[in-house]
């Protein structure tokens, strides 16, 4: 068999096989799920608390007006305020709210307050607030005499949409080239994710690709492997080898997550229904209708079923490979170079997490603006657009650009496995000898 | 045709010339020593041999061919600096090994458990390496090193942590794959172990070969004309020989030009002495080696 497949082979299945990976695969889905639909499910079962509300209204319009649509049970009473303040508890209620009376219709502000033993949640409080703020405006609307319909034309709702022209199709007719805000929303949220899988891809696999190189190094098997095996080959496998456990990892969990996040929210009795998903997000509150009427979980799936899916996914894949290789060649050459002590090789490893940094801290930016230069930077330097590229994957980048980025990426990973090639066949062989970057300098002269 | 020739090597890292010009003929079924000091040379050509790093210059022919990327099959080798993966299985680990050194699945799984009767360890196949004493581990490299019938096979200090035992053992096996057709390079600094089990050895110091050829030849060119002569009884008057050392049972002596050994014998036999033995001292290796590399 090829001495290529057999390194691959063996460095796939030494970690596939392994207890630990088996559990940690199937264990971050279960747990990812658990911990969505549980604080999904306790957000909306617990986190909005009920209380129980005794009003004091001097001012008579609170309790004038219609309350059956609040949150909160509002019970009102005329006896004096010192009793209920000693009283409101033993009655079962939560707190006591006192309106004072309310002269002059024209006054914007009118202070209450409220009294309670156990100290309020802030959107209890602005709750309660927005309930009789909603009362006092209806109020003064009655008082003022102002015609309804009149002054509900005052409302604006400015929705501002890409009416980029389409481009003209066969028949004349122009494509519908339009984006909604919801698909910028979506595009945002995914290009994040992907910049972020990228970044922990490129950390986790790329310093199992290290940890590889150092264990055969430190177990001392290193020079019997590569009297059968170019070194180059060897290093080749280990990162073919850890990259296909990545991606295991990465298939498994993209099916596993979603089918344990349906089969415990069934168990739990949530919906996963669109509708009533909404309605959940209704109760909720917070957004104004406005917003919600866009962003809701129907309207998500359908932005989402009009991505260009098969743009994105295989330039993805490009990408992922891509940075995962130029980064594990970078570890796997840092793995060969360290000792026996990991500690001293710490300052190695400097060198490779800073541009990845630099890409991470590049990401909100893109996001923010992902035409503008920092993004164009970006997504060319190969050392960042691993991370940056996939990120501006949603906001459809200019082919062109896409396409220097991915020559640029080839490039650089033929560079970077030359040149830890160099760094690694000769400093798996280096024992007890403290490596500095002069050192590795003198390294890559080395004659083969 | 010898099975290994190296003629003119020239290996340089950077400001240090590790090996200087160095050629040597290692002979079929033999067992060949690799002698010298630390920093001598011997683990860079060991590597050039073994394809791990290259020449700068000169030329290795393996069985009379230029070395090529085929030849690492041809070669079993186990270095010093040692070890296997702790955490796989000893059969895994060996049937990895030995497809790396080009065997078919079937072909490596009937060799494994060949080596593994003969040490009668079959039962280790599913044991984790972690699991085994250095000893143990010693002869699972050892069976990894000879498990594909290499031409050639090169040891470095292949006796470094055995028992006595586990050390005959795997001379025995020495013996046995050199009468079966194997030539072996043996690297050590133990010139005891040489002196018993290399037939033609090479000197390197400061990445030069010293000294190169058959040991019994070596010892003979390097011989300072001793004799010791044990006898029972009173102690016979030689004082006309340079006497080297003396004891009761025992009189050495350094022969000058023209003495010989018989006029040591026939001066003890007239005095009445009782000759048990009469021998001549041949320099130990060690002798020669340290003689060499000082006089270097």
């Amino acid at each position: 068999m090829n001495k290529l497949l057999l390194v691959i082979k063996r460095e796939y299945f030494i970690r596939v096989k392994n207890k630990k990976f088996i559990l940690t695969t199937l264990l971050t889905p279960i747990a990812f799920g658990l911990l969505m639909l549980l604080s999904g499910y306790f957000s909306a079962k617990g986190g909005q608390s009920h209380k129980k509300v005794l009003v004091k209204d001097e001012s008579q319009i609170f309790s004038e007006a219609k309350i059956e649509k609040y949150k909160h049970d509002y019970e009102f009473s005329a006896a004096p305020l010192n009793r209920l303040k000693e009283d409101y508890k033993k009655e079962g209620h939560d707190l006591l709210v006192h309106i004072p009376p309310f002269q002059d219709v024209k006054d914007v502000k009118h202070k209450i307050e409220y009294y309670s033993i156990e100290k309020l949640s802030l959107s209890t409080i602005s709750d309660i607030e927005r309930n009789i703020e909603s009362s006092f405006k209806e109020y003064k609307i009655a008082q003022s005499g102002v015609d309804r319909d009149i002054l509900n034309s005052f409302k604006m709702d400015i929705n501002m949409e890409n009416g980029a022209i389409g481009e003209l199709t066969e028949d004349g007719k122009e494509q519908d080239n339009t984006s909604s805000k919801l698909s910028t929303v979506i595009g945002t949220v995914l290009g994040g994710i992907m910049g972020f899988i990228m970044y922990m891809v490129i950390f986790i696999y790329g310093s199992m690709v290290m940890r590889s190189v150092m264990e055969e190094k430190i177990n001392r098997i290193v020079e019997v492997i590569i009297s059968s095996v170019k070194p180059t080959t060897l290093m080749l496998g280990k990162i073919l080898g850890v990259g296909g456990v990545g991606l295991t990892q990465l298939a498994l969990w993209l099916i596993l997550i979603p089918l344990i996040s349906i089969g415990v929210s069934m168990a739990l009795g949530i919906s996963t229904d669109p509708d009533q998903m909404q309605q959940i997000v209704n109760q909720t509150g917070g957004l104004p209708t406005e917003q919600l009427n866009e962003i809701n979980p129907a309207n998500i799936l359908r932005e989402l079923g009009q991505m260009n899916w098969l743009f994105i996914i295989p330039s993805f894949v490009i990408f992922f490979f891509g940075g995962y290789f130029i980064y594990s060649s970078l570890f796997a050459a840092v793995g060969a170079a360290m000792g026996d002590d990991m500690g001293e090789g710490q300052q190695l490893m400097l060198p490779i997490m800073i541009p990845v940094i630099v890409a991470f801290m590049m990401l909100p930016g893109t996001l923010e603006n992902p035409n503008g230069g920092m993004a164009l930077f970006g997504s060319l330097f190969p050392l960042t657009s691993p991370i940056i590229m996939p990120s501006r994957l949603a906001f459809d980048p200019p082919v062109w650009q896409l396409l220097l980025s991915i020559l640029f990426l080839v490039l650089a990973c033929w560079f970077f496995a030359w040149f830890a090639g160099r760094i690694y066949r000769v400093g798996i062989l280096m024992y007890g000898k403290k490596v500095n970057f002069k050192e590795i300098g003198k390294w890559i002269r080395y004659k083969a | 045709m010898p099975i290994l020739s190296l003629k003119n090597v020239v290996k340089q890292y950077h400001n240090h010339l590790a090996v200087n010009s160095v050629s040597f003929d290692v002979q079929k079924q033999k067992i060949f020593g690799l002698l010298g000091p630390n920093g001598a040379g011997k683990t860079s050509i060991i590597r050039i041999i073994t394809s791990i790093t290259g020449s700068d210059s000169g030329d290795v022919f393996l069985d009379g061919e230029k070395l090529n990327g085929y030849h690492p099959k041809d070669i079993g080798y186990m270095p010093e600096e040692r070890g296997l993966y702790k955490k796989m299985k000893v059969g895994e680990q060996l049937l990895y090994l030995a497809q790396l050194k080009g065997l078919s699945t079937k072909e490596a799984k009937q060799k494994i458990d060949h080596w593994l009767r003969k040490f009668e360890i079959t039962d280790w196949w599913h044991k984790k390496v972690e699991e085994l004493s250095k000893g143990m581990q010693q002869k699972v490299q050892f069976i990894a090193t000879v498990v594909h019938d290499p031409k050639l096979i090169i040891l470095d200090e292949p006796f470094t942590g055995l028992d006595p035992i586990n050390t005959n053992l795997i001379k025995e096996e020495i013996r046995q794959l050199k009468e079966n057709g194997t030539s072996i390079i043996f690297s050590t600094h133990r010139m005891e172990q040489v002196e018993e089990i290399c037939e033609d050895i090479v000197l390197i110091n400061d990445g030069q070969v010293m000294l190169e050829g058959n040991v019994d030849e070596i010892k003979q060119k390097f011989k300072e004309h001793k004799f010791k002569l044990d006898f029972e009884g009173s102690t016979p008057d030689l004082s006309n020989f340079n006497v080297v050392k003396k004891s009761n049972s025992s009189i050495t002596i350094k022969l000058t030009e023209g003495q010989n050994g018989n006029d040591i014998i026939s001066q003890a036999v007239k005095q009445g002495c009782h000759v048990l033995a009469f021998n001549e001292i041949l320099p130990t290796l060690n002798d020669i080696f340290i003689k060499q590399v000082e006089s270097h």
